[in-house]
């Protein structure tokens, strides 16, 4: 169950999106969810719809793998549809017993299920095909401006990627511990909600002895590798732009005026 | 001089109860002296709370001495302004493969140390790929760590530290948590980067098998070294070996035991060729 | 009263092309009393083998029985099987978290929905039965040694009062004695309340000393399931699925294919220094 969570998780590649500058696919991403609110119109979806293939087909990831993110938020996006379906007000649609679909309602609905799901989609494009490492080290050259306000941009930075790496090794952790405990007798399933919060102790305690033994085994190891913060460090892959770093800027801002455009002629 | 040295190492830490009242003075390290030559395989046994990995985190630093000296390639590792050449020079593997791994990516990983040293990008690329194909674990470097077995986990790590080229490199029970296999593959890696590389090795283990090509043997008991010498030499001491907590190889214990019944055999015999050699001659004196 | 499989298949990964067979047709009879020692290099199942004996991973397909009833059966009683089939997972100790000893053995018979006293005075014994003494009862399971708190960790599950006992690497990262200790206990253990045991184990050494049938993994398969004896025959096959004979006998080996008479198939020291002593003299 736990091994199914993908959102995050690298799929290892060679493609051209995998090889693009963190920077450009964090950049991408984010201007790829602002055009999904700036668009408001059916072809607007069309063309972020085609936008995302051909970003998706590029990345050489497998499209199931993409979709399996999604089951994490099928809920969430059932309740948006379903409250946006009835609560609209507008012309009603078809009424069943008390609850009215307005034909408003169904476009909203329809609209914020497409968001969402791009939404979810496009971010996990990004996670897919970067490394939580590349990833960390474009946020802290991205952010480096904060320095100057005193932000501890290495420190952050360094702080996410081993985070990163440590949370599938606590995952299968917790796993263990929750199957030994149930195999003293604990039930992690049953009760009410006070009594569930009180199975959760012979959990947590392990576990956050465990984090606690860890991030003490680290720190050593890291030090004994001679690591003293971010002054005087070197990159085994500074981040340089690269001529198709700037073709893929390019194409983010053709498309992002594109969609600028269909909102304002469309 | 050797490359590590300590005179009269002392350790003391403190044991507080659950108060933090003092309940006593425990000494973790007693008074050793230790002189490694540069390019030696050293092993350091003992079982578990003898003092070994107390006295390996002194070698590079992490430990200070409460008294004497640890000098490493010359340099006193209180000098703190020696520091980090220390702990570049002395590399360190610690027992858990899991909590030593810092990058997600194997390659990533091995340029960690580099990194920290300011050294050129080229040449941390130069550097990671000399230093996986050491280890035999070039293949895997755009693997997850997370994938890799244990045995495998412990050969990057050991990657990571040459990658800052050491003179020494000091092996806190590397193969602890491993399985057989697992264990098998970081000897033959750990031997290889003594005999290929001639980097100085100190082993701390518990298993005698893994000793067995050690040039100089050292085993500590209650913080200080009990006995030492030569594989040979400490593997003829069964007795006083059990009475330390360690076993030995069944090929010499059967020796031993051999021996004890009344058979006319060597001490320390360490592989079985020699054992089924030396009975061999016996057999045919008999006939 | 036993413990079968039947035709156990266990796959997980779903339908793609990543899905693993992690157990392959697995049948069994563990019958009461027995020490038995489950032994396979990591990744051959065994671990996986072992969370079915007590229902914690659900077959794909096949069967268990315990006792003539299919502990997956909608009414059967789960916690009742755990209690009766206890397991001890690898590094064990890692599951402590109460404040004192005591406490801490005291969670698997709570569980249970004991009375206080009955869950005490199993504590009590289970404690006593790993052998650990009175002075640490009280004591905060962070501040014993490796060996003692993995001790407590096994009274944990022994005082469930199980029938088998299945033991997971328990001897993983001690050294030595601290793996001597263990093992003796277990045997005492298993000598005094007749308990069936199943050791899970990758050193052929530690296992030969003390079981009496071994079951060898491979790729989620049992390759072989016979006395010690029988199994060492096979010292060859092993080697290829990375697992090794105990060394006595390679050296028993190696001794025969010089031509000296002795028996190859000695599977302890002490056995092996009668066969050699008994060509001499």
């Amino acid at each position: 169950m736990i091994r199914d969570i993908t959102l995050g998780q690298y799929y290892q590649a060679d493609s051209v999106i995998h090889k693009l500058d963190p920077r450009v696919k964090l950049t991408a991403t984010l201007g790829f969810i602002i055009s999904l609110f700036v668009v408001n119109s059916w072809i607007g979806y069309v063309v972020a719809a085609v936008f995302l293939a051909v970003v998706i087909k590029l990345s050489k990831v497998p499209f199931g793998y993409m979709v399996k993110g999604m089951k994490a938020i099928v809920f969430i996006l059932m309740i948006t549809v379903v409250f946006n379906l009835f609560l609209t007000p507008g012309e009603p649609l078809v009424t069943l017993w008390k609850l009215t679909i307005t034909k408003e309602g169904a476009k909203l609905a329809g609209m914020m299920a497409v968001r969402l799901s791009f939404l979810i989609v496009g971010s996990s494009v990004m996670t897919l095909t970067t490394t939580p490492n590349s990833l960390t080290d474009g946020l802290e050259k991205l952010m480096r401006p904060l320095k100057i306000f005193k932000v501890p941009v290495h420190e952050v930075a360094m702080m996410m990627s081993i985070a990163l790496r440590f949370i599938p090794i606590l995952l299968e952790e917790t796993d263990k511990i929750m199957k030994a405990q149930i195999a003293r007798g604990a039930d992690f399933e049953s009760g009410n909600l006070i009594k569930k919060a009180k199975a959760m102790v012979p959990l947590l305690v392990p576990l956050f002895i465990s984090a606690f033994r860890r991030a003490n085994d680290l720190a050593m190891a890291m030090e004994a590798r001679c690591y003293r913060g971010g002054e005087n460090r070197s990159k085994m892959k500074p981040l340089q732009y690269k001529g198709r770093d700037r073709i893929a800027y390019g194409v983010l801002l053709v498309y992002f005026v594109g969609c600028v455009l269909i909102r304002i002629y469309l | 001089m050797g490359i590590i040295k300590t005179d009269k190492l002392v350790f003391e830490y403190i044991r507080r109860d659950e108060e933090g009242n003092v309940e006593g003075i425990t000494r973790a390290v007693d008074e050793v002296d230790l002189d490694v030559k540069q390019g030696d395989f050293i092993a350091i046994l003992g079982h578990n709370g003898s003092g070994k990995s107390t006295l390996a985190k002194h070698i590079n630093a992490i430990f200070y001495p409460t008294e004497g000296t640890v000098w490493v390639d010359g340099m006193d590792t209180q000098d703190e302004s020696k520091l980090w050449d220390i702990r570049q020079e002395a590399g360190m593997v610690f027992q858990n493969p899991d909590n030593q791994i810092i990058g997600q990516v194997v390659e990533e990983d091995v340029g960690f140390g580099p990194e920290n040293m300011g050294v050129p990008t080229k040449e941390i690329w130069e550097r990671v790929e000399e230093s996986l194909k050491a280890v035999g674990m070039y293949e895997y470097r755009k693997h997850s760590p997370n994938k890799l077995s244990g045995g495998q986990k412990q050969r990057v790590s050991i990657a990571g530290v040459i990658a800052m080229h050491p003179k020494c490199i000091i092996l806190d029970e590397p193969t602890a948590m491993l399985d057989p296999n697992g264990r098998k593959e970081v000897v033959r890696a750990v031997r290889a980067l003594n005999d290929v590389e001639g980097i100085t090795v100190v082993l701390i283990t518990h298993y005698m098998e893994e000793i067995i090509h050690a040039d100089m043997v050292f085993v500590m008991d209650k913080g200080h070294i009990a006995m030492e010498g030569t594989p040979r030499e400490i593997f003829s001491r069964v007795d006083e070996l059990k009475e330390l907590r360690l076993d030995v190889p069944q090929v010499t214990l059967l020796a031993h035991e051999l021996k004890e019944s009344g058979m006319n055999l060597p001490d320390g015999i360490l592989t079985i060729e020699e054992l089924t050699e030396a009975l061999m001659a016996n057999y045919k004196g008999t006939k | 009263m036993s413990l079968i499989l039947d035709h156990v298949n266990y796959i997980y990964g779903g339908d793609t092309a990543l899905a693993v067979h992690a157990l392959n047709d697995v049948n069994l009879v563990i019958p009461d009393g027995q020490f038995i020692g489950l032994i396979g290099h990591t990744g051959s199942g065994k671990s996986t083998l072992v969370q079915h004996l007590n229902g914690l991973i659900k077959p794909t397909s096949g069967s268990i029985y315990y006792n003539g009833e299919d502990i997956h059966d909608q009414d059967y009683d789960k916690k009742k099987l755990r209690s009766k089939v206890g397991l001890v997972f690898q590094y064990p100790e890692h599951q402590l978290f109460e404040i004192d000893v005591f406490k801490d053995v005291c969670f698997g018979p709570k569980n249970l929905g004991l009375s206080k006293q009955e869950t005490e005075l199993r504590a009590y014994a289970a404690l006593k039965q790993v052998g650990l003494e009175d002075e640490y009862f009280y004591q905060s399971p962070f501040d014993l040694s490796g060996g003692q708190k993995r001790r407590v960790a096994i009274a944990g599950v022994l005082a469930m009062k199980p029938e088998i006992l299945i033991l997971d690497e328990p001897t993983a990262g001690l050294d030595p004695k601290g793996r001597d200790e263990i093992l003796d206990q277990i045997a005492r253990l298993k000598e005094e309340t007749g308990i069936t045991v199943i050791l899970v184990s990758h050193s052929m050494e530690d296992v030969a000393k003390y079981v009496e049938r071994i079951i060898v993994m491979n790729q989620g398969s049992v390759l072989y399931d016979d006395v010690p004896r029988e199994v060492f025959k096979h010292y060859k096959e092993l080697e290829q699925v990375g697992l090794a004979a105990p060394q006595v006998t390679y050296i028993m080996q190696a001794l025969a294919s010089r031509g000296l008479p002795v028996r190859t198939d000695v599977t302890t020291i002490e056995e092996a220094k009668q066969e050699i002593r008994s060509k001499f003299l």
